[in-house]
């Protein structure tokens, strides 16, 4: 078998076993979730006896390893189960919120990626002249706030204010791609200042560590231009760094979406959890949380290849 | 003649420490004219590569050109503008790095690194490019001229990495190149391969080049005239015959006899040998390494171990202090057969085998003290602590011929001399009874080295430890060696006392070892491809270098 796709089965395996402990951390911790589907369903009043019989139907009752493996047998036959606050089967109800997030945090990633390695690359081309710090000090302001605060700004400034944007974030099926653009316009800026400054540090200092390299010297040693350095001769070297900083930030945008879309009352995956840990949900928190964990997972092990491929001893062979 | 490069009263200085400026090279003058070849011999701190760079008009990162003039044929360098530099480095003086395997960027071909310099600069069409560069792979004797350039640098041998920077310095035709060390990280019979396609190829093309080592053999074999420096200042300038044959300055006369230690070989005594390796295969997960490998030691007697980089000599070393248990075979220590695997020796079978490595630097914690670092030994085998402890320490600094005061000293106070003497004071608090010199002095100057191989030398005369000397250089083996081991690609080619090795007839790869080996004469290496081409006339078998 070619190496390569070795060490991808190698991944997947060891992916698909991190998944089964983190549906073990899931299940566990929000058994330890004060507070009883029951009882919240019935509300304050409820007689014993009524909460008894609910918990029977819905399967509460049982000892919590045995519905955890009812739980993962389902989930492994593609059965994320059903809502207990409505009973509507889950899939149902992820299946619009994952389109949303997922085209949130695309249009958020398709901005932010190239904009942060063009300025990343400005930086260390640049390296300590007005213009690279300018880079550092406005992205490193943006990184210092926290998001919902960037958010509100971004609300006050151009939905207030100017009436550019809408403040709220509301798409629904069937919406045209060019209005779903405007409507997501705020949520997607708020998340891209707060990844940029980070995907941006790290292009730069990925390339000012191999701009120490002797094989610098030697492009220097030829005249070359310092763009030329900068491009041709560090920034391949650097990918590996660059390719994981980057994935670990697109993770970011999927898993880490919760406040701004509760922010824009963007109906998401983050909307969706924060809504089924109120409404004490268990089994939707569980789906929500393997599925961003499955997110997590899947984009590691692309980093992971992407930053082996791009390392040009083991794709060339001897 | 109008001279190619002329250097006047040039000083340069580096960033020390605390931020003050030190100057490194300190008033330094040459002069250089076209097609003509001009060695810098100096020891490491001499000035000599950041001289070479300087005729670039560059100097590295933490450094600065301080004062002084660089004529590039009557055009001043010292403080034009960096847009003015580039379109003279690159085009009419090119560079080639000590470590070509560090100085080729491991993500584009080499071919495109080859040729960038002229393309980029606009003498050569890509094509003319190539072209030139193909004719020049053919002249250096690179393999399969086509297609040598389609290969990444990590698919290529050191020999021939160092010979594509060669081409590399060559394609834009420049007046001059600057050889930094080209040859020291190569194997000596690479070297002489590499040494005579350069020399042969500036000649032909009628460049001018400044070529740096700390070899004065070598440079002897390159240049007309030599320079001779010492701590940023010029000792001595002259014709490269009267620097060999009448150096007017004591330290050209230091460096020119360098008085080897010579240690008179010892008998064998018959006795049973204190360290045996019988029989041992060894690999590197599926890659064998050692094959049918058998070395035997006596007690207070030396074996030198030599050979090229891959023969294998490393891996014996890690197979005898059980670092990697072999494959099969075995290690005996006073006749009883000791655990392959590290882990399952006992402390006092880890006592007796101790071991020393090649790079000082990086074999002491920098940050621990030079008490810590030898006393944790004399802890960790014979429970000794406190102020016993640090007398004990004191006692063994003095053994390696050091002042007791360096047991408050970190290591990176020390100079590198200084640093391999802890190593051995580190080694001999075990007191072991054997001790594996891994290269210990190639890190080394020749005289600072010398004066380490003395002290070993000292010490087995006084304790009787048995020696194991890993090394490639072959002076070193001539001085110290009773025995001594040939190997090559994993292989013992041939063993015995030093006086039958190194007395013909050899073995084909004994001999040309040997005689890679080069020698403080001018015309050597003329001499020695000329014998060789004349034996294989002859019809004798000549081993050449494998191009690994």
């Amino acid at each position: 078998m070619h190496p390569l796709l070795r060490l991808v089965a190698q991944r997947l395996v060891l992916g698909a076993g991190t998944l089964l402990v983190v549906s073990a951390l899931i299940f566990a911790g929000t058994e330890i979730l004060p507070g009883d589907v029951a009882q919240a369903i019935l509300g304050q009043t409820a007689t014993p006896e009524a909460v008894a019989a609910i918990r029977e139907d819905l399967g509460l009752d049982r000892p919590a390893w045995v519905r955890y493996l009812d739980w993962l047998a389902g989930f492994l036959r593609g059965d994320l189960g059903t809502s207990l606050a409505n009973r509507v089967p889950i899939s149902e109800m992820i299946a619009g919120r994952l389109e949303n997030t997922l085209f949130l945090a695309g249009v958020a990633a398709a901005i932010a990626v190239p904009v942060a390695i063009t300025l990343g690359v400005i930086a260390a081309r640049f390296r300590e002249t007005w213009l690279d710090k300018t880079i550092s000090i406005v992205t490193l302001s943006a990184i210092s706030m926290p998001e919902f605060f960037i958010g509100y700004i971004l609300i006050f400034v151009f939905a207030v204010k100017l009436f550019w944007v809408p403040s709220i974030a509301s798409v629904f099926p069937g919406m045209d791609f060019l209005d779903r653009l405007y409507a997501v316009s705020l949520p997607v800026a708020t998340l891209s200042l707060v990844v940029i400054a980070h995907m941006m540090r790290m292009t730069r200092a990925a390339i000012v560590n191999v701009m120490a390299s002797p094989y610098i010297e030697t492009a220097e040693l030829k005249g070359l231009t310092r763009s030329r350095i900068t491009l041709h001769h560090a920034l391949p070297n650097a990918l590996s760094p660059i390719i994981n900083v980057v994935v670990i930030n697109l993770a970011y945008l999927v898993v880490g979406v919760v406040v701004v879309e509760v922010v824009f009352v963007y109906p998401g995956m983050g909307q969706l959890m924060v809504d089924a840990v109120a409404k004490r949900d268990v089994p939707v928190v569980q789906a929500t949380g393997i599925i961003f964990a499955a997110t997590y997972v899947l984009l590691n092990l692309t980093a992971d290849v992407l930053a082996i491929l791009a390392n040009p001893r083991i794709r060339h062979a001897r | 003649m109008t001279l190619l490069l002329e250097i006047r009263d040039l000083h340069i200085e580096a960033l020390g420490e605390e931020g003050n400026w030190q100057e490194i090279v300190k008033g330094v003058s040459l002069e250089l004219e076209p097609a003509r070849v001009l060695g810098l011999i100096g020891e490491s701190g001499a000035g000599k590569s950041t001289i070479g760079l300087a005729a670039l008009g560059y100097a590295r990162h933490g450094c600065r050109l301080a004062r002084g003039s660089i004529r590039l044929q009557g055009e001043e360098l010292f403080g034009a503008t960096p847009e003015k530099l580039r379109h003279i480095r690159g085009v009419r003086v090119c560079y080639v790095a000590q470590s070509a395997a560090a100085a080729f960027n491991p993500a584009h071909r080499l071919e495109d690194q080859v040729i960038e310099a002229a393309v980029q600069h606009g003498i050569m069409t890509p094509d003319e490019a190539r072209a030139e560069a193909r004719r020049l792979y053919t002249k250096l004797r690179l393999p399969k001229p086509e297609l040598f350039g389609r290969r990444y640098p990590h698919q290529v041998s050191g020999g021939q990495l160092q010979r594509a920077m060669t081409v590399m310095a060559m394609v834009p035709r420049p007046d001059l190149i600057v050889f930094d060390e080209p040859t020291t990280a190569l194997d000596v019979t690479t070297q002489i391969e590499v040494l005579a396609a350069i020399k042969e190829a500036i000649a032909d093309e009628g460049m001018a080049a400044v070529y740096i080592t700390h070899d004065l053999a070598l440079v002897a074999q390159m240049a007309h005239r030599i320079m001779v420096l010492r701590d940023g200042l010029t000792v001595e300038v002259g014709p490269t015959e009267q620097i060999l044959e009448a150096p007017r300055e004591a330290y050209t006369r230091a460096l020119v006899n360098v008085r080897r230690v010579q240690k008179p070989e010892k008998p064998r005594s018959g006795a049973a040998p204190l360290l045996e390796v019988r029989a041992v295969d060894a690999a590197y997960g599926t890659v064998p390494v050692l094959f049918d490998v058998s070395v035997a030691l006596e007690a207070g007697r030396t074996v030198a171990v030599v050979g090229e980089s891959g023969s294998g000599k490393s891996t014996l070393a890690r197979v005898i202090t059980g670092l990697l248990p072999p494959r099969s075979g075995e290690v005996r220590l006073d006749g009883r057969p000791l655990p392959s695997s590290l882990g399952d020796r006992s402390k006092d079978q880890l006592r007796r085998i101790q071991l020393v490595y090649q790079m000082p630097d990086v074999a002491l914690n920098p940050r621990q003290k030079v008490e810590e670092i030898v006393g944790r030994v004399l802890s960790f085998y014979f429970g000794i602590e406190g102020a016993e402890r640090r007398r004990e320490v004191a006692r063994l600094l003095e053994e390696v011929e050091l002042p007791a005061v360096f047991v408050d000293r970190y290591p990176g106070e020390l100079s590198g001399g200084q640093k391999q003497r802890i190593c051995i004071a580190r080694a001999l608090a075990a007191r072991p009874e054997v001790i594996i010199c891994d290269e210990v002095t190639s890190a080394l100057d020749v005289q600072v080295a010398d004066a380490v191989l003395r002290l070993l030398l000292r010490l087995q005369e006084e304790t009787g430890i048995a020696y194991l000397f890993i090394t490639h250089d072959l002076a070193t083996v001539k001085a110290i060696a009773d025995d001594i081991v040939v190997m090559l690609e994993g292989r013992v080619v041939e063993q015995g006392p030093k006086s039958e090795i190194l007395t013909p007839p050899h073995h084909p790869y004994t001999d040309l070892l040997l005689s890679s080996v080069p020698e403080m004469e001018v015309g050597w290496l003329d001499r020695v491809l000329r014998e060789r081409a004349e034996r294989k006339a002859r019809g004798e078998t000549v081993m050449e270098a494998a191009d690994r």
